[in-house]
């Protein structure tokens, strides 16, 4: 995400149609397989030809894709197998299965492998910015270039030790063979040579069939990190320590871009444990991720420091955003909405269909800024000495962290480390790291190692928020009550806001969540979006603005299907039209769509695939069938992260109107999957995050500062009332059907399906989030 | 000075004693598995054992605990053997980790309480712990697995 904002800052960011691959020489293909003709073992590879025109988005993102297996995989003289794991683990299980990827196409034993975590070095390892559901979409191919070349190597390594032809040779099950000869090898016995070998090039590379598979797709590998997570052994942000470490908490402007007036710490430096309070400067909105300023206190434990902080008599000067107020901004927003904006994309003629429409249908929905709240709060341990900083913490972008806080301490790139560990949670929150950046400033003035300790209430007050939003929606109907029209207005402050001086103007990339790509077969179709200026720290949150523009489309079209007496699937197919792949140029588009950054020929955006998993929810969950009294059942289907879902809720309604869910089906078609097991994890997950954002997610702005402080007035759900049953359907795909996202596209079908189920069952119809007690009036 | 038992090693402590057992711990023991989530009792991540009973360590202080025996998840077993963090394994039931200490010591309490929980009596046993990443299903199901073998 961050690095896609970046290089995009002004213009607008082209899918690429090249592979971005450094030069893949074609050295005599044909004679190399002429001499593989003869290579008849029971592994069945295949020659680079099938996979080298795998395009995908990672290749242009910034330093691209790293699959040098040297810098990869590492093999000990007992045959360990060493993985380095180069993305951030926040719970998808990505540190889990690329390294798994490349073991299984490498042939080692999964038993036999040792992970170890990256520092931020994107020059070495290719981007490492883990965010935006890219993780396995991006790395499942170059995992099985460098398993692949491992192999590779290791067959040549035998041959040469046993003077034999290559192709007389084949590495399975962590040993190469000699099948004539009856030779055997391990791979700790050829390590050394094997890896001394230069990397082959690609069209050298022969990869397993997919049926050869042991771990790809099975889902029977679990997380590496499982026995330490059960035995409280994992590693956290926290739970790094320097010896001499001092204890941070800070006091953070209640407003984003106030500053300090008057600070009186005598009180605070009284408290024993307290060794001294500094103050960080303050920073306006637009200051990226350089930390908000305050004033810090550091002590010999983390109590101390919670009462140094509480011991502090702060005057805040609030700055411009002092008069911030949710219940005026709502009004705001729903103003710019109701006018004429800037136009995304202009298909047919919708202002002439929609004045000459025999009737408009006119829906507004509306969401709240939400925080991500991962259950770790933010934390960094830094030690600046001797000219170098090193940091340890829960970091979805390291390198963007190393070169912010070589950036704000005025270092060297070169002089900046950073280590990460495991992520208690992320959800877009820890891809802004300045926590990590207070925790090196004030490192750096103590001259002792510093661990900076975010609060629950510092965390829900100082977020980056998931932005606020109006989006209304026009469909013109003709006097068939055919939709011949659809105008959508969206006003939501940006993302751009926290990067840029704000001109109250999205980036592509939030248009480009379903507002530009909206995908109904509507002959006159406009998307407009209204200027909305931020007032706190606009940051992405795990689906970002896929999350309202689900929820006002898959409304609206549930809302028009029981205006016109349809069945709400059946309307919802009939919307999404035939089976297509969708063409910018004729959905009325100035540049391809955005489509998450992934070429259009490779990741096209294809109606079938849409309509497949609206079919297979509605299948799965019994659509149609007779509910009791109370009951309902909602659907809707989103595109998002390059992956298509639906998601079919069901709901009770209880006389009190509490809101139950027993039972959830997702249809999830995201491509060829490597881990299935985790797949479905991240839907059961999904409807979680997704459920709580419906219901609860929502702070509320009041003199400039957010009011909710901690779960208790910003709420969870919890076990006791929770989407109790969620049935994950995968669609089945070979390995060419391409990975797309899985961590981030369940969660915007939910919210949608969710309250259209609550109208279904007799309740009120939601159109603003969050639910809250609106069910109960 | 407060003398407490922590996984069986007597432990003293002269510092204030208003400490959270959360922080003592981690702090000055370096037992990092009991996790700060919310420290006022709302989430969890913090859920030790008292003389065997649940107790959150944000809100219990070190001199609460004076002459008592408190286990965290290191003393839950000495090799994660216990049958709660079994069932947890077979189930798969972590993403990011976080929130799991405290969750598995919450069902392990619970389950010595009352061995064989109805589901209500899970559901409602583990509502104090908050899973943001939304593992409650699997949570439940292990829950029910740890007590029953099911």
């Amino acid at each position: 995400m961050l690095h896609h904002i970046e290089k995009t800052l002004s213009p607008r960011p082209l899918p690429s149609g090249g592979t971005g691959r450094t030069v893949i020489e074609n050295v005599s293909r044909r004679g190399f397989l002429a001499g593989a003709a003869g290579f008849a073992v029971a592994l069945q590879v295949f020659p680079a030809d099938a996979y080298v025109a795998y395009k995908h988005g990672g290749l242009t993102m910034p330093n691209g894709v790293v699959d040098d297996p040297h810098v990869f995989v590492a093999i000990a003289p007992d045959g360990t197998v060493t993985i380095v794991a180069h993305r951030s683990e926040m719970g998808t299980g990505s540190r889990t299965s690329i390294p798994m990827v490349i073991a299984d196409e490498m042939e080692a034993d999964w038993g036999r492998v040792k992970i170890v975590q990256a520092v931020g070095d994107e020059k070495k390892y290719g981007n490492q910015d883990t965010d935006g559901s890219r993780s396995l979409r991006h790395h499942i191919q170059p995992a099985r270039d460098i398993g692949a070349a491992v192999r590779h190597m290791l067959e040549q390594a035998a041959a040469a030790k046993w003077n034999a032809d290559p192709d007389d040779v084949e590495a399975i099950g962590h040993e190469v063979v000699h099948k004539s000869l009856g030779l055997r090898a391990g791979y700790g016995e050829l390590a050394e040579a094997a890896m001394a070998l230069p990397t082959p090039p690609r069209d050298r590379l022969r990869y397993k069939d997919e049926k050869a598979f042991r771990y790809i797709g099975k889902g029977a590998v679990q997380i590496v990190d499982l026995h330490d997570i059960t035995t409280g052994k994992a590693v956290y942000g926290a739970d790094v320590a320097l010896p001499g470490m001092l204890f941070a908490v800070v006091a953070r402007p209640p407003v984003v871009g106030g500053t300090v007036k008057s600070v009186d710490a005598s009180a605070a430096l009284k408290v024993p444990g307290v060794v001294r309070v500094e103050q960080i400067p303050g920073t306006p909105l637009g200051s990226k991720f350089k930390p908000l300023g305050g004033v810090a206190v550091l002590a010999r434990n983390t109590w101390a420091a919670l009462k140094g902080r509480d011991a502090l008599k702060i005057a805040w000067d609030d700055g411009p955003h002092a008069g911030f107020d949710t219940v005026a901004y709502e009004k705001e927003l729903r103003a710019s909405a109701a006018a004429p904006g800037n136009p995304v994309r202009d298909q047919g003629d919708p202002e002439k269909a929609l004045a000459g429409a025999a009737r408009v249908f006119v829906r507004e929905y509306y969401q709240k800024h939400m925080v991500h709240a991962p259950m770790e709060p933010p934390v960094a341990l830094a030690n600046v000495a001797d000219g170098k900083c090193e940091v340890w913490g829960p970091l979805q972008s390291p390198y963007g962290a190393r070169l912010d806080i070589a950036d704000y301490l005025g270092m060297k790139e070169e002089d900046v480390t950073v280590h990460v560990t495991l992520l208690g949670g992320g959800f877009g929150r820890k891809s802004k790291c300045d926590f990590a950046i207070e925790a090196a400033y004030l490192s750096k003035l103590a001259g002792t190692p510093v661990r900076v300790q975010w609060t629950r209430d510092d965390d829900i007050r100082h977020s980056y928020h998931h932005t606020t939003s109006v989006e209304r929606i026009e469909i013109g109907l003709d006097k068939d009550n055919r939709p011949v029209a659809w105008r959508h207005r969206s006003a939501a402050p940006s993302f751009l806001s926290t990067f840029a001086p704000d001109e109250g103007v999205q980036h592509p990339i939030e248009v480009g969540m379903g507002l530009e790509d909206m995908p109904y077969e509507i002959p006159n179709v406009r998307a407009e979006q209204c200027k909305a200026m931020a007032h706190t720290r606009v940051g992405w949150f795990r689906s970002v603005s896929n999350i309202p523009r689900a929820f006002a489309v898959q409304s609206i079209t549930a809302e028009l299907a029981d205006e016109l007496g349809r069945d709400q699937k059946d309307f919802l197919l009939e919307m999404i039209g035939s089976p297509r792949k969708l063409d910018w140029q004729a959905m009325g588009l100035a540049q391809p769509m955005w489509n998450n950054g992934e070429p259009a020929e490779e990741f096209p955006f294809d109606t079938g695939r849409l309509r497949g998993v609206v079919e297979l929810a509605a299948a799965k969950a019994g659509w149609g069938r007779q509910l009791p009294k109370g009951e309902g059942l909602g659907i809707a289907v989103h595109r998002s992260f390059v992956s298509y879902i639906a998601t079919a809720v069901r709901v009770t309604l209880g006389a009190d109107g509490t809101v139950r869910v027993p039972e959830v089906h997702v249809a999830i078609d995201c491509g060829f999957v490597a881990n299935p097991e985790r797949v479905r994890s991240q839907m059961q997950g999904a409807c979680v995050f997704a459920m709580t954002a419906a219901m609860h997610g929502g702070v509320n702005f009041e003199n400039g500062a957010v009011q909710e402080s901690n779960f208790h007035d910003y709420r969870m759900v919890r076990s006791d009332n929770f989407p109790e049953v969620v049935h994950a359907h995968i669609v089945p795909h070979p390995f060419a059907v391409h990975a797309t996202g899985v961590g981030e596209p369940a969660v915007p079908p939910f919210l949608p399906a969710l309250t259209n189920a609550i109208a279904n069952a007799g309740g009120k119809r939601i159109r603003d989030l969050p639910i809250g007690d609106q069910t109960k009036a | 000075m407060v003398k407490l038992r922590i996984n069986g090693v007597e432990q003293s402590f002269d510092g204030d004693p208003d400490t959270p057992l959360l922080w003592f711990v981690r702090d000055e023991l370096g037992l990092n598995g009991t996790k700060y989530g919310c420290g006022v009792g709302l989430c969890g991540a913090c859920t030790v054992h008292l003389d065997g009973v649940a107790v959150r360590g944000c809100l219990t202080t070190v001199a609460e605990a004076a002459g008592k025996s408190v286990t965290t998840i290191e003393g839950l077993s000495p090799d994660g053997s216990h049958r709660v963090q079994i069932a947890w394994r077979e189930l798969n039931v972590p993403q990011c980790g976080f929130c799991q200490s405290g969750q598995i010591m919450q069902a392990a309490a619970m389950l010595e309480a009352n061995p064989n929980p109805t589901d209500q009596e899970i559901l409602e046993g583990m509502q104090g712990n908050v899973c943001r990443c939304g593992c409650y299903q699997r949570i439940v199901s292990a829950v029910r697995h740890a007590s029953t073998g099911a």
